[in-house]
């Protein structure tokens, strides 16, 4: 197999693993067993074994993964490089207490099925936590099972139709409706629909704020369960009529459950449970800071009021005394979501976090945050096309129609990013707007990093008036340029085998 | 600017459609493939399925994107396009002609009249903008 | 704070700039009455030293890590060789986003298309996702992709599957039209040797391998029985370094295999975060869940890696998307994969050789204490039931208090007919000592 080299430097050349496998080569010690040594053919049936001598594995030394991965790592943007003004992702500063803390023997070598006397430190650690995110939230009911976000949200919406069920017994099969704004992100119909509910789309007004006229009319369509609300909504804005919303549902005998990817709003400054809202997921992994790690994992704890406290995941973790407990007590429970008591080592990080920053720290991030948004907002209005002229939150969004008659789009702008140093923003989400950016800077930028954003964003519109093409073409300074997408999806090839060709594709 | 075959009816889900006999052949119109983008699959029903009109037959995916196909016309499936499996690009290079997706037998012949020529089709598409 | 880059000074100029004069504007839009007029009651601010003493002191009540242990039923105490923790800790990885940007994130594809490429290597199989949330979650999604394909929704799952994953499959099928049926296994071989209930509506023969007693299932009947009946076989391994010496799940015709790769090299952390395996044959590419991360050429020829096939995804599909997963387990599927590739071929295989002789020989000892006894006839992997003479819980108590050894897992908490039985877990970490020590300690307590 011929490897064309790409460039001459070592770390822009690190094929696949299996390609710098040799045979021969080895990555670990064991100790010498302690115990005579059986094959496995001598302990199991030969027709249980595997016949492929585990063939196509890779073979290398220590040395050999360490110099892939580091290489490999080379390649990434990350937080710690820069700004990450990824909007509704929430890209901060990930602590490395928080990692200390979770690389504690007693937390990272517990199993899980230990007796609870034998565990009581990490059943006081997920307390702890419910408590402190039930003040947070003004919502009582705490579940730290679900995994992630969308887990979350399946876990919110599966506990409204549990309460209809209980609350309106057959006639429950009447409110099958769930409301979701135009703007929602893709993982609220889809967690709507896994717990068997319909969809029917509210339209936002103008301003970008949900349209109360429309809302009303759907409600009156009947067999409403309930809405699914983001707030601030995937337009960065504060939904100013909460209260009347949350009125306007429960009249309709719904429930509101709201998204809570963009708590880092309003964390210290408003609460959810005080704005009418019955239940929220949070991203552990967006405002409290846990990792991003490339995609996971993540925490998407479920908090929720009081009445409906009785139908959250089992095992619930209860303080009797001075004493921790699981709690599988709850016959109404919608069940267990996920094995065991959720993702812990996530628990722990944003415990530290919340520890770490205490009443104050926390207040101070979340008006740093929608102080950074507002500034990018303000700063980019007369460069960029800003569809609404509403506060922006935590989050800046613009759309790419003065660059679009040039030739110029979204898409080519964040690109070009990439060659000033930035990762781009989120784009082409919420869907409502064309060719829409989202900016979240976080409170993890200063304002020195935050003018050079805005400086780059100006100059890229120049560009594109200028010299269009460069923008079009971007970006220039990475490793490899544009992939084309289509033929990766129209040929998929998800994995390394023998003769696959390497590193480029023969002429 | 897209291309509109004078010869062909039109609907407003973009879709085209050319009658011989009592026989439609059902594709999707330039302006949809260039909205739509790369095109990379197209999934496709299986011959003797029947819809309705304007009833969702199948859907086209591009990288980013993914959109239904709904029949302008009501009927059941002859033929299936089985090409645009190993090919579904054509339906970016040719949607008017290779990338033809399914042929109907319509249950009523005359369905077809009710759709938009090619002119009020061109109208259709500049009310759009 | 330390974690804001912005100093109150900066920021006031910030504000100036923007034509405010005081932080609280900023929240003008939310109506005053809703705004906390109050912090909130929670501990802190606290500096490093006091956040590690907090954390410390918690982590020092689990008592459990310090005792000798055989606890299995789906996690594993494994050995993890140290640069898996050193490497995902490189900010590159750890502080990165989804890689939906390719071009800036040619590090995490990588390491995606190589943990996919294992995954299939291990189990069989043709393509693999780029993880799901852990087993349990897998397994779930599994049951939902079967009704798809398949489109019938009876599912039959063998009751030696792990219980906590059939509960996680019930709550995540509820308000479908899943119907799910529960096989029995045979209490002598403690496999499950009839499938009662197969027939043309079932969508998926739902199996685990080795189970959760244990038992390496007869992939090779079921499997048959499951395909002439037209339903898809399932396969669930919570114990992954078992595929270093078990013939795979692919190589017995597998449809879905899913499973739990916390062996691979991740602390068990008290249940999570763990990393979910799901695999499948290429011609069920588009009902499959999760991200998918493929091979792409740039203009100049060269190759790179990019997350594709995303149409079957929430993002895109919305309601009808083949999942709501977006966010997975990301870091620890690089965990994995730096596991997986650090062992290799030679590493992976002995160390589930470890596990076997390890448990083959504890499996000697305590069956020959008098009163105790090896209930199921088939064989088995690291795990393994255990019959005493008394109700297992008792045992287990009297070891863990009067013998400080976490002994096992007792099958009453899952299956209250069997009092007496427990589950014993034996992985290269345990000690010949430790083995002699918890039988001589059984011995006693008959």
């Amino acid at each position: 197999m011929s490897i064309k080299k790409v460039t001459q430097h070592p770390s822009q050349n690190e094929a696949l693993i299996f390609e710098r496998s040799q045979t021969g080569r080895i990555g670990y010690t064991l100790p010498r067993p302690d115990i005579e040594e059986k094959s496995p053919e001598q302990i199991l049936p030969q027709e249980l074994l595997r016949d492929d001598d585990l063939a196509g594995l890779p073979e290398v030394s220590e040395v050999d993964i360490v110099r892939h991965f580091t290489r490999m790592s080379t390649w990434n943007y990350s937080i710690d490089l820069g700004m990450y003004p990824l909007g509704s992702c929430t890209m901060k500063y990930n602590s490395r207490l928080n990692e200390k803390a979770a690389r504690i023997e007693g937390f990272a070598a517990l199993h899980p099925l230990a007796p609870e006397s034998e565990s009581q430190g990490a059943l006081e650690l997920i307390h702890r936590l419910q408590e402190a995110l039930a003040e947070i939230t003004g919502l009582p009911g705490v579940s730290l099972q679900p995994a992630a976000g969308a887990q979350g949200e399946m876990t919110g919406v599966m506990l409204i139709r549990a309460f209809l069920n209980k609350r309106d017994g057959a006639e429950a099969a009447g409110r099958r409706v769930i409301l979701i704004p135009d703007n929602a992100h893709g993982t609220n119909p889809a967690s709507a629909a896994m717990a068997g509910f319909t969809v029917k789309t509210i339209k936002s007004t103008p301003e970008g704020l949900t349209d109360l006229e429309h809302l009303h009319r759907l409600c009156n369509e009947g067999g409403i369960a309930g809405l699914m609300l983001t707030n601030p909504n995937t337009v960065g804005i504060f939904e100013t009529n909460i209260r009347e919303i949350c009125q306007i549902i429960h009249n309709a005998g719904g429930l509101v459950y709201m998204d809570g990817a963009n708590m880092n709003a309003l964390v210290g400054v408003a609460r959810p449970g005080d704005m009418g809202v019955d239940v929220i997921h949070l991203n552990l992994h967006k405002t409290f800071s846990t990792p991003h790690g490339g995609g996971g994992p993540g925490c998407g704890p479920c908090c929720c009021t009081a009445e409906l406290a009785e139908f959250l995941p089992v095992p619930r973790i209860e303080r009797e005394e001075s004493r921790f407990r699981l709690n599988f007590d709850y016959p109404d429970s919608i069940g267990r979501v996920k094995a065991f008591y959720g993702n812990f080592g996530m628990m722990i990080r944003a415990l530290a976090y919340i520890y770490t920053h205490g009443p104050e720290g926390l207040r101070e991030a979340t008006e740093t945050a929608v102080l950074n948004a507002r500034y990018v907002s303000e700063k980019l209005k007369d460069t960029y096309h800003r569809p609404f002229d509403s506060d922006c939150m935590h989050e800046a969004i613009f759309s790419h129609k003065y660059q679009k008659s040039r030739g110029v789009t979204t898409l080519d702008i964040a690109k070009r990013l990439i060659d000033y140093g930035f990762h781009p923003p989120t784009i082409y989400f919420p869907l409502v707007i064309d060719g829409a950016m989202l900016i979240e800077p976080t409170e993890s930028v200063g304002r020195a990093d935050l003018d050079a954003f805005i400086e780059a964003m100006k100059d890229i519109d120049a560009e594109s008036r200028e010299n269009p093409q460069v923008v079009i073409d971007a970006p220039h300074s990475t490793r490899i340029g544009r992939l084309d997408e289509a033929a990766a999806a129209r040929k998929p090839v998800l994995r390394w085998k023998p003769g696959l060709e390497s590193l480029s594709k023969s002429a | 600017m897209p291309n509109i075959p004078e010869n062909l009816r039109y609907s407003k889900d973009h879709e085209w459609v050319e009658v011989n006999g009592d026989i439609a052949t059902i594709g999707i119109t330039d302006y949809a493939q260039s909205s739509l983008g790369d095109v990379v699959y197209v999934d496709l029903p299986r011959a003797g399925d029947k819809f309705d009109a304007h009833e969702a037959f199948g859907s086209v995916e591009s990288v980013k994107a993914v959109s239904e196909v709904f029949t302008p016309v009501g009927g059941q499936v002859t033929e299936v396009n089985e090409g645009l499996n190993d090919a579904p690009e054509t339906v970016n290079t040719d949607p008017y002609g290779s990338a033809w997706f399914i042929k109907l037998k319509m249950d009523n012949p005359g369905e077809a009249d009710g759709l938009l020529s090619a002119e009020e089709y061109e109208e259709y598409l500049s009310s759009m903008e | 704070m330390r974690y804001i880059p912005n100093s109150p000074e900066e920021r006031a100029g910030m504000l100036a700039e923007i034509g405010l004069s005081e932080p609280a504007e900023l929240f003008r839009s939310i109506p005053a009455d809703l705004r906390l007029n109050r912090p909130l009651s929670i501990i802190g601010p606290l500096a490093e030293t006091e956040v590690l003493s907090e954390m410390n002191a918690m982590a020092g009540r689990n008592t459990a890590v310090t005792k000798p242990s055989f606890l299995g039923g789906g996690v594993y105490a494994h050995y993890s060789p140290t640069i898996v923790d050193h490497l995902i800790q490189r900010s590159e990885f750890f502080t990165s986003y989804t890689p939906y940007q390719p071009e800036i994130s040619q590090g995490t594809l990588q390491y995606i298309f190589e943990f996919q490429t294992l995954i299939c290597q291990l189990t069989g199989m043709e393509v693999a996702n780029a993880s799901m949330y852990d087993g349990s979650t897998a397994m779930a999604e599994a049951y939902l992709m079967a009704q798809r394909v398949t489109q019938r929704n009876k599912i039959i799952v063998a009751d030696s599957v792990h219980p906590q994953y059939r509960q996680v499959a019930e709550t995540y099928t509820q308000h479908g039209d899943a119907e799910i049926f529960t096989a029995r296994h045979n209490p002598k071989s403690g496999r499950l040797e009839e499938i009662t209930g197969l027939d043309s509506e079932t969508a998926a023969v739902v199996v685990q391998s080795p189970n959760f007693f244990g038992c390496i299932e007869d992939l090779a009947k079921i499997s048959e029985a499951a395909h002439s009946a037209g339903a898809m076989l399932i396969v669930v391994v919570t114990e992954a370094l078992s595929l270093g010496i078990l013939k795979p799940p692919g190589a017995f015709g597998a449809d879905i295999v899913v499973g739990e790769g916390q062996s691979f090299g991740i602390p068990m952390s008290f249940g999570g975060p763990h990393v979910g395996l799901f695999a499948t044959q290429e011609k069920f590419i588009r009902q499959m869940p999760g991200r998918l991360c493929g091979i792409a050429y740039d203009k100049s020829g060269r190759r790179g890696f990019v997350l594709t096939l995303s149409t079957r995804e929430q993002h895109i599909r919305r309601e009808k998307a083949t999942s709501n997963i977006c966010t997975n387990q990301g870091l620890i599927a690089l965990a994995a994969t730096i596991y997986m590739e650090t062992l290799g071929r030679k590493g992976l295989r002995e160390v589930a050789g470890r596990n076997l002789q390890n448990a083959a020989f504890a499996i000697e000892r305590i069956s020959a204490i008098e009163g105790y006894s090896i209930p199921h006839k088939s064989p088995t992997f690291n795990e393994f039931v255990v019959r005493g003479p008394r109700p297992a819980a008792e045992i287990l108590e009297t070891l863990r208090l009067e013998f400080g050894i976490l002994g096992g897992i007792a099958l009453s908490d899952f299956y209250p007919d069997r009092p007496n039985d427990f589950l014993v877990c034996t992985t290269e970490l345990n000690t010949r000592s430790q083995i002699e020590s918890l039988g001589a300690a059984l011995h006693q307590i008959s």
